[in-house]
């Protein structure tokens, strides 16, 4: 149509354009509007979702681990503390020449190739401005070295940071245990958010048990962080909460006493303050050093630890399972007597041997020409196994586990250690429970005399000891104080039967024929107690048992358990030493070392004792 | 209000408005130039990680572009009509050359570098494409007879196709938009328009086909950003996160996260407008937004009262492309178009879109300034 208009026509060209202006302005504004429609969108309703991304975007949630508590013993003494530990660390990105500085740095510092090697792997892990270390643990010499030449090596600093250290090693390592890596089976249970930067957990011992008082609370800054994720600077923070310092009930001194008695031995020793439960010594010898395991101990001084013969690791006062020997004759004693099978002065023969009727085995008495007439008395502070034999039979089984159970025996103590064995009590459906056998009159016998089935832990015997000079209050052994619940009960047990089993225990050590009479030189108080000597294999009829003869492994158990003073009972000790012998000689001396400093402590100390007690 | 504007720039008394018509310079036009170009030292002073060194650089190109401004508004119209051909004929030989030395090097080639300076023909194509549009158009009677548009076509897509083959998405868009926006305005019949647009639809597959891998990730990362966050869908997912934490009233100057701690790349040129619309907000937007209209209504003035066909569509293309400018810019980095590279005009850090975009102000002035004066 209009094509065919040759001559041009400015004001129909001119309106044509001022129309598609129009039309192009309005074009504009709509775009413009879908523009600010989208606008709105993202800052007004998307602006929650966007500002919380935002920050998310460039907040970084950094923990502070906190610090460790403190173990001390009961006097002030520290058990476990947090030393700064030099490492040398480098951050890569602000080392020009990496290669030269790492060179120079071995050379400086005699470093070996195989830490240069690591360092390598771990910084093709981490960030470019991430702290690296190259070495951990550096001697003050080290340091003193780097810190002569460090203007020069921009990027290398040295750093510290806190490490567990147990300055007693060997002597307190089965108290206090030690604090090790987190591994991933604990990762998982644990509380994530707690434990945000803590690379260290309790193992074993005190600092696994109360691992809660002892970590403290995590704190957090926020940092401000950049897209590569450098931080800017702190946004705020919430700092951590120190753990809780310990005061154990150990006595650093005593325990040291008693790991010292058990030199050349393997055994323990555990005593308790017997009206409190307080534990004063837990010995179980040989102990190890803790410190290797806090920064990862190296393969092969952990299988030398564990193929050791002497088992280092294991925790004989809490794991250890022995039988009782003649230390529970006193218990036996006293379940005759409350269960009036017998009296105190009830007297039986003792030829040596005591056979069941109808039955040719004849079980054989410690001494093979035999005691003579042999009352409760003269039984305990003999040793006489034949009256003991005769006792039990006379009980009978269930009444001598049920009886004995009141003091704790086959059941953990409760203290406050993980991994503690019960030991074993045991019974006519015990035995047809586990063995699907029936209980066979003899082993009632040897039962009596704390052999056969019969499994006891020191800190069982320990507590056990306590109980009785307790007149039957039950402690529980515990090694802290603030927060342990303590379980006691009371047995009710007739007074004048405990007097006459104890005075039978003091004649032990006091008694012209006891057999730990020699405690009783240079001592001002009364010791009650009771030796025995534990069968590890069974001597066949007829047989000398010839001490040197068998092998050492299979040589008796000597233990002792005993209190003092016998009229006002303060501590209980009970002893156990592997294949050590007699009982009376091995065991019941090193108990006497530890009540005698215990009760005799010089004027001194009880000042200072008395001082800090009205602190 | 013809008569008024002519009567207020002639008989003004004042000297300042005699020097201004004798450097032929619009006042509404120049103000509003001037207030995009402070906003844009704002903000790159934030966006750049306050670094002076920046903002001197970007005032010096600033510098450039205004005086090459002024030296256009300087010249008559009538020249700029008579050198179309010969200019357009100029910036695509430029390409083509651009072509050639792109092939021998490697991958995009841009710039010709003369050793004491680099230049981009493509920018100069921006311009010269709508010129010769235009003059082509204007030579004969409107509208345009088929005949017409399809020479015109084909104008504009020698040089459109030259620069996608770069590959530069985002300027051959604004080439070709350009060259359609004279078209349009030259009367193009809407009923043809609209049989274009079915056209165009159906040729999308065979679009697609012909993209660059790179090309086909930004249309799929536009249509689908939060599929790959850390990789392509990064840019345009980090720029709604500061557009959309900014808020109604924005974090205040300096106060960008998103860019301070380098979350959003090219936070100082084609996503300026993010770091913007983070610190200031919707009300800044909107202020922003009204600015850019302003300027585009009064070049939409300026074309209304050009008084030759020429130079009215050249106006119009102009002042168009401008726009598409803006709302590419903003529609990518607010994630409603696919990312090109597009400039946010007289903000964005960069010299060479400063100095087209101002040089086309400067044709607009001349246009303006101009002007004969009719008898009453």
């Amino acid at each position: 149509m209009r094509r065919h208009y040759s001559i041009k026509d400015p004001l129909a060209e001119s309106r044509v354009f001022l129309s598609r202006t129009v039309a192009i302005f309005f074009f504009i504004l709509l775009l413009s509007l879908g523009l600010i429609v989208r606008l709105v969108y993202l800052q007004v309703v998307g602006h929650e979702h966007y500002a919380t991304m935002a920050k998310s975007n460039r907040i970084k949630i950094i923990p502070q681990p906190p610090t460790r508590g403190i173990i001390y013993d009961r006097h002030g003494r520290v058990l476990a503390e947090n030393l700064p530990s030099y490492s040398l660390e480098l951050i890569p990105e602000q080392i020009k020449d990496l290669e030269g500085t790492l060179k120079k740095l071995q050379q400086l510092l005699d470093i070996p190739d195989e830490k240069i090697a690591q360092f390598l792997k771990q910084k093709h892990r981490s960030k470019r401005f991430a702290s690296i270390p190259l070495l951990l643990r550096m001697s003050d010499d080290k340091v003193a070295k780097f810190a002569v030449v460090r203007p020069f090596y921009p990027g290398v600093d040295v750093h510290a940071r806190l490490i567990r250290h147990y300055p007693y090693k060997e002597l307190t390592s089965h108290v206090v245990g030690y604090v090790g890596r987190i591994n991933e089976k604990e990762l998982k249970k644990l509380p994530v958010s707690e434990y945000r930067g803590t690379h260290h957990i309790g193992k074993i011992g005190i600092e696994k048990n109360y691992e809660s008082q002892l970590h403290g609370q995590t704190g957090y800054s926020e940092i401000e962080t950049n897209a590569q994720g450098r931080s800017v600077k702190t946004v705020s923070t919430d700092d951590p909460v120190p753990g809780e310092n310990l005061h154990l009930t150990l006595d650093v001194d005593l325990q040291k006493t008693a790991y010292d008695a058990l030199e050349g031995a393997n055994g323990a020793i555990v005593a308790i303050e017997v009206k409190t439960g307080d534990v004063l010594v837990f010995a179980s010898r040989p102990g190890f050093d803790p410190n290797p395991f806090v920064y990862g101990i190296s393969s092969k001084a952990y299988k030398a630890l564990q193929g050791s013969d002497a088992r280092p690791l294991f925790n004989r006062a809490l794991r250890g399972q022995y039988p009782p020997g003649s230390t529970i004759k006193p218990f036996i004693g006293l379940a005759g007597l409350e269960y009036q099978v017998t009296d105190f002065y009830h007297k039986l023969f003792c030829p040596g041997y005591y056979q069941l009727p109808k039955v040719r085995h004849k079980y054989r008495d410690w001494k093979k020409w035999g005691h003579g007439p042999v009352d409760l008395n003269i039984a305990i502070t003999q040793s006489c196994d034949v009256y003991f034999y005769d006792l039990a039979r006379t009980l009978g089984i269930d009444r001598l586990h049920d009886f004995l159970q009141k003091f704790g025996f086959g059941e953990k103590t409760g203290i406050d250690l993980v991994g503690e064995k019960a030991g074993l009590l045991p019974s006519k459906a015990w035995k047809r429970r586990v063995k699907n056998q029936p209980w066979y009159p003899g082993e009632t016998l040897i039962a009596g005399i704390g052999q056969g089935f019969m499994q006891v832990t020191p800190t069982q015997l320990a507590r056990a000891t306590a109980t009785l000079a307790n007149r039957g209050k039950v402690v529980t052994p515990h090694l802290v104080n603030k927060g342990f619940q303590s379980v006691d009960s009371q047995i009710k047990l007739d007074g004048k039967n405990i007097d006459d089993v104890i005075s039978a225990m003091i004649n032990v050590i006091h008694g012209k024929r006891g057999t730990a009479r020699t405690l009783k030189k240079d001592i001002n108080y009364q010791i009650a107690g009771k030796t025995g000597t534990a069968q590890v294999f069974g001597v066949k009829q007829e047989e000398k048992y010839n001490e040197d003869e068998i092998d050492f492994k299979l040589r008796d158990h000597a233990l002792f358990m005993a209190f003092a003073p016998a009229n006002d009972p303060q501590i209980a000790v009970a002893v156990i030493v592997e294949n050590g012998g007699h009982g009376g000689s091995v065991a019941a001396p090193m108990a006497g070392k530890i009540m005698k400093q215990f009760l005799m402590k010089p004027e001194k100390e009880e000042v200072a004792d008395a001082k800090r007690n009205q602190e | 209000m013809q008569k008024e504007t002519r009567s207020e720039q002639f008989h003004s008394p004042s000297v300042i408005g005699f020097l201004l018509r004798k450097l032929h310079i619009d006042i509404p036009l120049f103000i509003g130039i001037v207030l995009a170009c402070a906003l844009s030292f704002l903000i790159l002073y934030s966006a750049g990680g306050q670094e002076t060194a920046l903002l001197i650089r970007q005032a010096t190109r600033i510098g450039v572009a205004f005086i090459l401004m002024i030296i256009l508004a300087h010249i008559n119209p009538r020249q700029f009509y008579r050198h179309s051909a010969v200019l357009y004929g100029f910036g695509v030989m430029l390409l083509i050359a651009v072509l050639i030395f792109g092939m021998i090097g490697k991958g995009a080639q841009r710039w010709l570098d003369f050793g004491f300076f680099r230049f981009q023909p493509s920018e100069m194509i921006k311009i010269t494409t709508p010129m010769m549009i235009a003059w082509f158009l204007a030579s004969d009677t409107l509208p345009p007879r088929p005949k017409q548009l399809f020479y015109a076509t084909l104008l504009i897509a020698v040089p459109t196709v030259l620069i996608a083959k770069q590959p530069d998405l985002g300027t051959s868009l604004l080439v070709a938009s350009s060259g359609a926006a004279v078209i349009f305005f030259a009367g193009l019949s809407w009923r043809f328009m609209a049989a274009i647009t079915v056209v165009l639809a159906g040729f999308t597959p065979v679009l697609w086909h012909f993209m660059r891998d790179y090309q086909k990730a930004r249309v799929l990362t536009f249509l689908n950003p939060e599929a790959d966050p850390m990789g392509k869908g990064y840019h345009i997912i980090q720029s709604k996160i500061a557009i959309g934490s900014g808020g109604v009233h924005g974090k205040g100057w300096l106060g960008s996260t998103q860019s301070n701690l380098d979350f959003l790349p090219e936070s100082s040129t084609d996503f300026i407008f993010a770091v913007f619309a983070e610190e200031f907000g919707l009300s800044g937007c909107l202020g922003l937004l009204i600015l850019y209209l302003l300027i585009i209504s009064r070049c939409l003035y300026i074309a209304v009262q050009a008084q030759d066909t020429y130079s009215r569509l050249l106006a119009g293309s102009l002042t168009f492309t401008f726009f598409v400018y803006v709302f590419v810019n903003i529609g990518m980095v607010i994630g409603i178009l696919p990312v090109v590279g597009v400039p946010l005009p007289l903000i964005s850090y960069g010299g060479t879109s400063m100095v087209t975009l101002l040089a086309g102000f400067g044709i607009l002035m001349s246009i303006h300034t101009h002007r004969k004066l009719l008898p009453t």
